[in-house]
């Protein structure tokens, strides 16, 4: 007995995508572009300071890492322009590369607040102005976000942060309300503490108090960010734009 | 370029980019009522001719510009 493909959400075919993310080579980055590419689909990875490792370097033909400074329109177009010489339109863009300049308010300069705003939600701004084009004509594109549950909760130290955050989901919103009818989601993903290179900065005692927050009483690992995040990038996720999906082991139920 | 080859040229573009047919594309059509294009079909055809005839149109430009009569005057006021 045959059950047609398509029919069900699991045997939806994938077709094998052209994918960007950026600050695609560490922490939650480097877990969704390997596991992309562990998917079939072709991964471009932008970097900043550090390279790609071996372990993604090894996928060969179907990995590409490009420099980009998010905070330069023409960084990013040169970025785009790079990939889609070497694997044609991106199809689905992860935008996953950020920073932080965590300090109290009392002591946050203007400057560590611009620069914060700068890379991550005007960045997201540059990118998403980048590969609509291509997705528009396509008919056809995902555009995912990662954010944090600090956009909801907020923490102290983080105001920049937060509002960073916090402007990408109503960014977010906003692109997918305008797409939606040329098949274009928009979706953010939200994690909570995650083991990256941004939580290695943390002090001993504020992640054992972040730990105790958790109900699942652990930080997660970037593969398990990795996961919802391709899933939304999936032939399956169609159907869903504009929603905040947390992956946070609970903390931030009700957001 | 001549007033029939432009035209003709952005009858093209927006065929392309609304799925109209080329009967549709007269200069009283109104994109809205007669072209079925919504806001973002606009932007579209917008940067098709943009790219088609090497001109830049700048959003406040586009106020007003209801119809295929008033697009196609203000592509043929840019081109030199």
């Amino acid at each position: 007995m045959g059950v047609r493909r398509g029919q069900v959400g699991s045997l939806v075919s994938e077709t094998k995508r052209t994918v960007l993310v950026t600050g695609g080579v560490t922490g939650i980055g480097e877990a969704t572009t390997r596991l992309l590419l562990e998917q079939g689909h072709r991964v471009a990875a932008t970097y900043h300071r550090r390279r790609a490792q071996k372990e993604l370097t090894d996928f060969g033909e179907d990995f590409f890492e490009v420099h980009c400074e998010l905070t330069e329109s023409e960084s990013v177009a040169a970025a785009v322009a790079a990939v889609n010489e070497r694997f044609g339109p991106v199809e689905v863009l992860v935008a996953n590369a950020g920073v932080t300049e965590d300090t109290l308010l009392l002591r946050m300069s203007e400057q560590a607040w611009n620069r914060v705003i700068d890379a991550n939600l005007t960045g997201a701004f540059r990118l998403t102005k980048a590969v609509m084009p291509q997705m528009i004509r396509a008919r056809w594109g995902r555009l995912i976000y990662v954010t944090s549950v600090i956009a909801g909760m907020g923490a102290p130290g983080q105001a920049n942060y937060a509002a960073s955050k916090a402007g990408l989901i109503g960014f977010a919103r906003s692109v997918a309300r305008e797409v939606a009818t040329r098949n274009v989601t928009a979706n953010v993903v939200a994690p909570g503490a995650v083991t990256t290179a941004l939580t290695e900065v943390v002090s001993e005692k504020r992640m054992a108090e972040m730990t105790a927050a958790v109900p699942m009483g652990r930080i997660a690992t970037p593969a398990e960010i990795a996961g919802p995040i391709a899933f939304l990038a999936s032939e399956a996720a169609g159907y869903i734009t504009g929603a905040v999906l947390t992956v946070d082991g609970g903390i931030s139920m009700g957001f | 370029m001549d007033d029939a080859q432009a035209f003709e040229q952005f009858k093209q573009c927006t065929v392309k980019v609304l799925g109209v047919s080329p009967e549709q594309v007269t200069m009283e059509a109104s994109f809205a009522e007669d072209l079925d294009a919504d806001s973002l079909d606009i932007v579209e055809l917008v940067m098709e001719l943009e790219d088609s005839f090497g001109i830049k149109v700048e959003e406040s430009e586009l106020e007003g510009v209801n119809t295929v009569g008033a697009a196609y005057e203000l592509v043929k006021g840019k081109l030199a």
